[in-house]
Parts: structure tokens; sequence; C-alpha cells
């Protein structure tokens, strides 16, 4: 029997992600969609790993400049995108506090 | 390190994030799903890292590009996190998909170039076609998300007079024929490429995804926004996907699916909560006017119209209070503004509440984030379809720079938005609306809600009308 090629193998991890990522979607509560979003440029920046192989491995100036312009452009993703998912998660926090004066007044 | 144990790390680093998608299933585990993405991030770089060391030896100048690079890109995005205003979130989001569109574009060149320094084939070595094929994919996603998400940009500051960068659609007769040639252009340079693994069929195939990127995004209006910012985040998912793909990478290929699902989700819900398709959308051209607030536009029908102290006089007086925020209160930043008034309405014993539509706003959970960032807590702030049973027993609706989302049209067959859901603000007792001006919502219709009997309308820019209201009360 042949090997099973790896683009194969490739479509199966896929579509199992694809079937988590819908399940764990469903469950993020609509309050946080833009939390959402901003974790999720974070995520798909996770490309860095390909810019990093591009910029370190390669020997050719244009497979150099793209990789490096890819790591770059990733890593603005990345920090920008944890930080700013941190920032707003932050204000969600704070208002912790906050109820139970606000129910004692208004009773 | 064995490629066994690198690909077992980014196993480990894909795991995190999942818990980093699941953890925002509350605000109060969000926190930790977070942090659980970013040891995945660090897990992912820092085993790639190595891996580079280990194959480049160490005194190749490998790393210091990387780190270069990284230095780079992580002080700006720092910077970037630390300074936006909340109200600019939708900007930055789209911005954020349009560099991950581009590093799809600059990864993909880079193994066109040098397909060996990849590990997928051996050095001189052709790509085998199946990774060609996932290439081009990867790429012409990805350049569709960079040009796609930089008109999307420009639609969401609106401070550019360049007219592709504004609200209102551009449309053209012949405008989907277009799009469907270059479409299948660019399918063809992308087969050639598949078959021939030249740069000139790769050349064009980038330059026709990035043409048709911009084509697709600018007949779509600015109050559509909410749908294209999902789409263009599903988009960027997929890009990540089709890299991961064509280098073999299965922690690419999973991250890549749980965004692409992610964005295409969103866009899901948004279209429903507008009661239109997808197509619908994505074809545009649907709101002329919107984007543009026409100042001092003045109806032919009369409207009760108000000032801020009788507003205020009214709700001082009231028992319950629901608020609907829309992209007007964006606009003007008026988030602490209302929490101010909120503030003083409680402490005369009124109850406050928040009422929020799916799409208000111009990106999914816009509202939550600004009045989260004005400290309003997230228990009095209520979805959709958790409040509407309850604005029959509201006295006092706060409509707040909101208009097609509490327009009662939405209930009138043959109307245009109708079956969309609303917010039944029409419902309570007295209606209080403060809008700039009588102009028309983003679906072009007049909205029955202002020209009811128990509606006050209270025209002029949010932040102002929320503080002169904040006095009268705290007078009152």
């Amino acid at each position: 029997m042949e090997a099973v090629s790896p683009t194969v193998l490739n479509l199966i991890i896929f579509v199992l992600a694809i079937y988590v990522g819908y399940h764990v979607v469903w469950t993020v509560t609509p309050a946080l969609h833009t939390p959402l979003m901003a974790v999720t440029n974070a995520l798909s920046a996770v490309i860095i790993v390909g810019a990093m192989l591009a910029a370190a491995l390669t020997e050719t100036t244009l497979g150099r400049v793209m990789g490096v312009a890819a790591v770059a452009l990733a890593s603005v993703n990345v920090f920008g995108g944890f930080l700013v998912t941190k920032r707003m998660l932050e204000m969600f926090k704070k208002k912790d506090k906050k109820p139970e004066p606000a129910k004692l007044s208004s009773h | 390190m064995s490629m066994n144990l690198v690909t077992l790390l980014y196993l480990v680093a894909s795991i995190c994030f999942i818990q980093a998608l699941k953890g925002l299933s509350h605000p109060t585990t969000a926190r930790r799903g977070n942090a659980f993405g970013m040891i995945g991030m660090a897990i992912a770089v820092v085993t790639t890292a190595a891996m580079i060391v280990k194959l480049s030896g160490p005194q190749s100048l490998g790393m210091v590009y990387v780190l270069g690079g990284l230095l780079i890109g992580g002080s700006i995005g720092t910077i970037l996190a630390q300074r936006v205003e909340m109200t600019k979130m939708p900007e930055l989001v789209a911005a954020m998909h349009s560099l991950i569109g581009l590093a799809a574009v600059a990864i993909a060149i880079a193994v066109v170039a040098e397909p060996w320094a990849f590990q997928i084939v051996g050095k001189g070595q052709p790509i085998p076609v199946g990774n060609r094929l996932e290439l081009f994919i990867g790429t012409f996603v990805g350049a569709i998300t960079f040009s796609g998400s930089i008109i999307a940009f420009g639609k969401l500051s609106g401070k550019y007079k360049f007219r592709l960068f504004q609200g209102a659609p551009v449309t053209f007769s012949g405008q989907h024929q277009l799009n469907l040639v270059l479409g299948l252009a660019m399918f063809g340079c992308g087969i050639w490429f598949t078959v021939t693994q030249d740069w000139l069929p790769f050349i064009l195939m980038t330059v026709l995804a990035f043409v048709l990127g911009v084509l697709i995004i600018i007949p779509i209006g600015g109050a559509d926004m909410p749908v294209v910012v999902s789409m263009l985040n599903s988009y960027s998912g997929w890009a990540a996907a089709g890299i991961g793909f064509s280098l073999n990478n299965s922690m690419l290929i999973i991250a890549g699916s749980l965004v692409g699902s992610s964005g295409a989700i969103l866009s899901y819900i948004m279209c429903k909560a507008m009661n239109r398709s997808f197509f619908n959308v994505i074809l545009g051209g649907f709101g002329q006017d919107s984007g543009t607030v026409v100042a001092g536009g003045q109806a032919a029908r009369n409207v009760k119209s108000g000032s801020s102290d009788d507003a205020a006089f009214l709700m001082g007086n009231a028992e319950s209070i629901v608020i609907v925020p829309g992209y007007g209160l964006a606009v003007s930043r008026a988030q602490h503004a209302l929490k101010e008034l909120a503030h003083k309405l409680t402490e005369k014993g009124v109850r406050v509440r928040y009422a929020i539509h799916p799409v208000a706003g111009r990106m999914p959970g816009h509202m939550n984030v600004l009045l989260a960032e004005a400290e309003i807590p997230y228990d009095q702030v209520f979805e959709m379809e958790d409040i509407n049973a309850d604005f029959g027993q509201t006295d006092v609706v706060l409509v707040l720079g909101a208009n097609d989302v509490v327009n009662p049209a939405a209930k009138t067959p043959g109307s245009a938005i109708f079956g969309m859901p609303i917010l039944e603000a029409y419902k309570a007792k007295t209606i209080i609306v403060n809008k700039r001006s009588m102009a028309s919502g983003y679906a072009g219709l007049d909205n029955e809600l202002f020209y009811m009997d128990k509606t006050m309308m209270v025209f002029g820019d949010a932040k102002k009308v929320l503080e002169d209201m904040v006095k009268a009360v705290e007078a009152g």
C-alpha cells in the first residue's frame, strides 16, 4: 500500500479543526465578539512561523526581504492582537466590583 | 530538536489557541483564555526559533533577521494596542486583517523563490503539485484579504477624501460581470501556476487577487461593515490555513481554521440580525445614503422635539429605563457621558439597563466594548432576545444614535427591512430619541418610531446632549 499523501492528512486536520472551531465559537458570548475578532487576529498571525523560516533560512535577497517583511507584519498582529484583547478584557473585569453599590441604591 | 518534537510542541500551541477562544464564553474566563493564547504563541515562536538555530547552525545570521522583524513589528503592535481608542476598534481590526493578508502573500513569494528553505522539498527540486495548488489558494485569499481590508479600513475610518474610502457604496454597470471575469482569469493563472510553477502566472494571479479584493468591498455600504469585517476576519484565517497547507504545518492549519470558522459564524450572525442573505450583502449597493450624516435635514412630517432638560425630567421620574446605543454613540465618543447619566439616574432610584442589537455599531460586539470601557457593569447590558420582552413594562427608552435597529417598519410586510429582528423600543411608555438630525438610517427608510405621539426627539451630538442631561438630572 502506498503512503497517504500529506495533503490528505492536512485535509483531515483542516476539517476537524473547522469542526472544533465551529463548536467553540458558538459558545462565545455576543458581548465579547469584539475581543473575539481581536484575538483571532493574533491567532492567524501564527503564520509568523512560516515567516520566520523565510527570514532565516532563505538565501536569495527576494526570499530574505519577503521573510523579514512577513515577520514584521505578522508580529504587529501577534503583539497588537493579544495586547488589545487583554486591554479590552480588563475593561470587562473592572466592573465586577461596581454592581454591588448600584444594586443597593436601586432597591 | 527533532521534527517530531517540534510537531508535538506545535500541537500543544494549537490546544492553547482553542483554549483562548473557549475562554471567551464568559467575561470571567476570558482573561485566562487570552493568557493561553499568548502562551501558545510563545511556544510556537520559540519552538520555531530553536528549529531554525538547529537547521542553520549557531553562526548563521538567520535569527538576526527574524529578531529584527520581530522587534519592528512587535513595537508597532504594542504601541497600537496601547494607544487605540475603543471607538476605533473596527479600524484597528480591519488594519490587522490586511497585515495578515500581506504577510501570507510575502511568505508565499518566499516559498516560490526557495521552497527548500521551508523543508517541503530537497534543495533544487520543484514544489510538489499539491503544495503549488495550496500555495495558489493561500496567496489569492491573502491578497484579497489585504486589499479588501484596506478598503474596509478606509470606509470605517471615514476620514479620507478618496472616493473608494467613503461609506457610500461604489457601483457601476457590469460590476458583477467584471468581478466574475477577473475571478475566472485569476483562477486560470492559478491553475497555470499549479501546472508550471512559473513566476509569470503567480504574479498575474496575485495582482488580479489584489484588484478583486478592492472590487469586492467597494460596493458594500458603510453600515454593512459588521458583515464585511467579520468576512475579512474569516478570510484572514483561511489565508493562514492555506499557507499551513503549502508548508505542511498542522498548527497553521488548525489556527487558520479556527479563525476562519470564527469569522464565518460572526458573518452569519450579523446577516441574520439584518435579515439579509450573505450574498445580498456581498453583492452590495444597499443603502446608497449610508455613512454620511446630513446635517439639519428637515423632514416634512412633524415630530415632537424636546430639550435635554425635558428628557432629563422624564428620565428622572421614571422607574425603569432601557438605553439603546447605536453607531452615533461611537461617533461622538459619548460612552463616558452615558455612564455618568446612568450613574446619576441610578442614584435617584431609577433602574437602568442597556439593550444591544447585534449589528449596532460597525463590528460585532462594538457597543459592548464601549460600554465596558465606560465601566458600565456587564450584567446591566442585555442582548436583544433577552430584553425585548421587557420593553412593554419600561417607562422610558433612550435611543442614542441608533435608527434601523429600532424601526418598527421591520414588522410591516413590504418594508425594505421587513423581517429584520429589532429592539422593540416602540412598546415602551415613552421613547426619547437622540439623533444629530432627521436624516434617515442606512436603510434609507423613514422611522415610524420618531413620529409616534409618545416619542420625543432630542437633536444634537450624543455627547453634548448626554452632558446636558446629566446637569439637568443633577439639578432636578
